[in-house]
């Protein structure tokens, strides 16, 4: 640790504890096959952001306050999740037809406001463009103990409605029969998903904090089948792409954080797609020859 | 602001037409996509293409288009290969398999971007997702009579002509393949009895999102790209069971969503008083889903209100 300076301590720590709240709470989207509705749901943050800020600067408050632009952001992407599944249950339009345009309208709106920003004369925009490409290097201490407390509270919540959370990824169906509060339940993971993604922006970015949500959890899929291992394995990888990613970044300058995280998970993914045992490929097919060489030795072909 | 000719022509009608054709190309491939609930493939090329765009930038060394319209092209279909072998190797579902793939190449183009020569020129994000519509310009017309010159449409800019190509290359090919692509849109299943290779058309119709959205991306961004696949497609949707009235409303809809888009952003501002203009493809988008929005809420026959009546009157007849 002589190597690591202060600075650098930080934000490895931050990442760290981001990449493990996301990996966590991100199985529970993979499991649930709603991956691509946290890339609505961060794309539909813009709107949110810029709309703070406007309304902070109208208030007279600072419109870089990090509490509002977060709350703006966690708004908005709400409402994008909301009008999602609204299109969804009320039109004949499929879900990926949802997602596509929610994601496209609000960040469209958000662009149109962020150019409105960018005429006001007393404007200082220049830290909203963070949230789109993320800012990981300028991490402060209370940045950093933030996403501490975020990981902290994911696991918490998590540790507590284990039973809950893991009824509603394998068989909503019987939840919902077995007379379980399933709407307040996925109520509450939507919650989750939202503060992860709202706490994480201003770290990896908006288009970044999907990889952290999504990557880390698929990876940990080839690995077990069991949810308590498979949360573990995700909160893993989550937090050593973090740690990995941010200490790259900071021994080669030209290497932004935010990208080196998520290429650190991607690679993992696809070690992991080739090696894991239980459900890799070189596991899958040595189980398969061994099966062959089996059902040849009893006579059975064919 | 005041509104000359020699304005409008150079400025504003270059814009116009770049946002029309890359509506119209998005919207008519699009139909394939939200059809074959692959919408969310328009989603992945167009955040799958950056490190193309970089690469291409980075080996030619030039901001010329055409090896950075190369280098897109490529990464979409590495894309596209990586998320079926991820799907099918892995046993990934589709939604998590594109996830993983299109935000690892994002990330690759952000990194590259950072690189030494890349970063000296204006190859920022910001125009991958804005795009530049307002950068378009035609500095031959001085007037409406030099419109009818028609060796000044030969100065057209190089943006506006290869959307128009690109358009009409996609109607082209969309037009003679038109019954295999609606037999494996609506019965993959008959398609593939039939002889029909689904599995190849399924390929064709990637590839032509990719290309429309490639060809649309340096004018207009990505977000409008996603925007323009999806949102008149789904807006068809809502009116017709017809493929032949879908692509006819689909482009109809494309068409005004970007004149309509363009329009309000230029010259919205200043009509209500404010001297500036905001952003053009941010604005499409908007329209677009404005016009969504309306008609899941009042389409005829599949809108919102339209089936909560027809329900209380059928419960009012029993």
């Amino acid at each position: 640790m002589e190597m690591v300076g202060h600075n650098t301590l930080v934000v490895l720590l931050g990442a760290t504890a981001l990449g493990l709240a996301a990996g966590m709470v991100g199985c529970f989207m993979v499991l649930r096959r709603r991956a691509l509705v946290s890339d609505a749901l961060s794309h539909a943050t813009l709107p949110g952001i810029v709309t703070a800020f406007l309304t902070g600067l109208a208030l007279g408050i600072d419109g870089r306050s990090l509490p509002l632009l977060l709350a703006g952001a966690a708004i908005s992407g709400v409402i994008a999740v909301l009008t999602i599944q609204a299109i969804k249950r009320w039109t004949r339009l499929t879900e990926d037809a949802a997602i596509g345009a929610v994601l496209s309208v609000f960040f469209g709106a958000g662009v149109v406001l962020l150019s409105v920003v960018q005429e006001l004369p007393a404007a200082n925009a220049a830290g909203l463009k963070g949230f789109i490409f993320g800012q990981t290097a300028a991490m402060r201490s209370g940045e950093a103990m933030g996403l501490g407390a975020l990981a902290l509270v994911a696991a918490a919540l998590i540790w507590l409605f284990f039973k809950e959370f893991r009824l509603l990824a394998f068989d909503e169906g019987f939840a919902r029969a077995a007379g379980w509060p399933t709407g307040r339940i996925d109520l509450a993971l939507m919650a989750l998903v939202t503060l992860v993604t709202v706490v994480g922006l201003q770290t990896v970015g908006l288009v970044l904090i999907i990889a952290l949500l999504i990557t880390p959890a698929a990876t940990a899929r080839f690995w077990t089948d069991d949810l308590a291992a498979m949360l573990i394995i995700a909160g893993g990888v989550g937090a050593v792409s973090g740690g990995v990613g941010a200490l790259l970044s900071s021994r080669f300058a030209d290497l932004p954080a935010g990208a080196i995280i998520v290429l650190v998970a991607t690679s993992l993914f696809f070690i992991s797609l080739i090696i894991a045992p239980s459900r890799g490929l070189l596991g899958r097919s040595l189980r398969r020859a061994r099966l062959r060489r089996a059902l040849l030795a009893r006579g059975i072909t064919g | 602001m005041t509104l000359d000719a020699a304005t409008f022509l150079s400025v504003d009608l270059p814009a116009l037409l770049a946002a029309l054709f890359a509506c119209l190309s998005c919207a008519l491939v699009g139909n394939f996509l939200v059809l074959r609930r692959q919408a969310l493939m328009g989603d992945a090329i167009s955040h799958a293409v950056l490190p193309g765009i970089v690469a291409g930038f980075l080996v030619a060394g030039t901001r010329d288009t055409v090896p950075m319209l190369a280098g897109a092209l490529t990464a979409a279909l590495v894309a596209g290969v990586m998320i079926e072998l991820v799907r099918r190797l892995g046993r990934v579902e589709a939604g998590a398999a594109m996830g993983v793939v299109f935000t690892g190449l994002f990330a690759l183009g952000v990194v590259l971007i950072e690189q030494g020569p890349a970063r000296q020129i204006d190859l920022d994000a910001d125009c991958v997702l804005y795009g530049q519509l307002e950068a378009i310009l035609w500095l031959a017309p001085n007037g409406w009579s030099d419109l009818t010159d028609p060796a000044l449409w030969a100065t057209l800019p190089r943006q506006v002509v290869q959307l128009v190509a690109v358009f009409a290359l996609c109607l082209v090919i969309i037009l003679i393949f038109l019954k295999e692509l609606t037999l494996v849109c609506f019965d993959p299943a008959l398609a593939d009895t039939l002889g029909l290779k689904s599995g190849l058309v399924q390929h064709g119709i990637v590839g032509l999102a990719a290309l429309a959205a490639i060809a649309a991306f340096e004018a207009v961004g990505s977000i409008l790209v996603i925007a323009m696949l999806i949102c008149p497609a789904a807006t068809a949707r809502l009116y017709t069971d017809r493929m032949g009235t879908q692509l006819v409303v689909s482009l109809l809809v494309g068409g005004v969503t970007g004149l309509g888009g363009y329009a309000l952003a230029a010259f919205g501002p200043s009509l209500l008083g404010y001297d500036m203009a905001v952003n053009a493809a941010g604005s499409i988008a908007v329209l677009a889903g404005v016009i969504l929005g309306l008609s899941i809420l009042l389409a005829p026959r599949y809108g919102v209100l339209a089936r909560a009546t027809g329900r209380a009157m059928r419960g009012a007849a029993a």
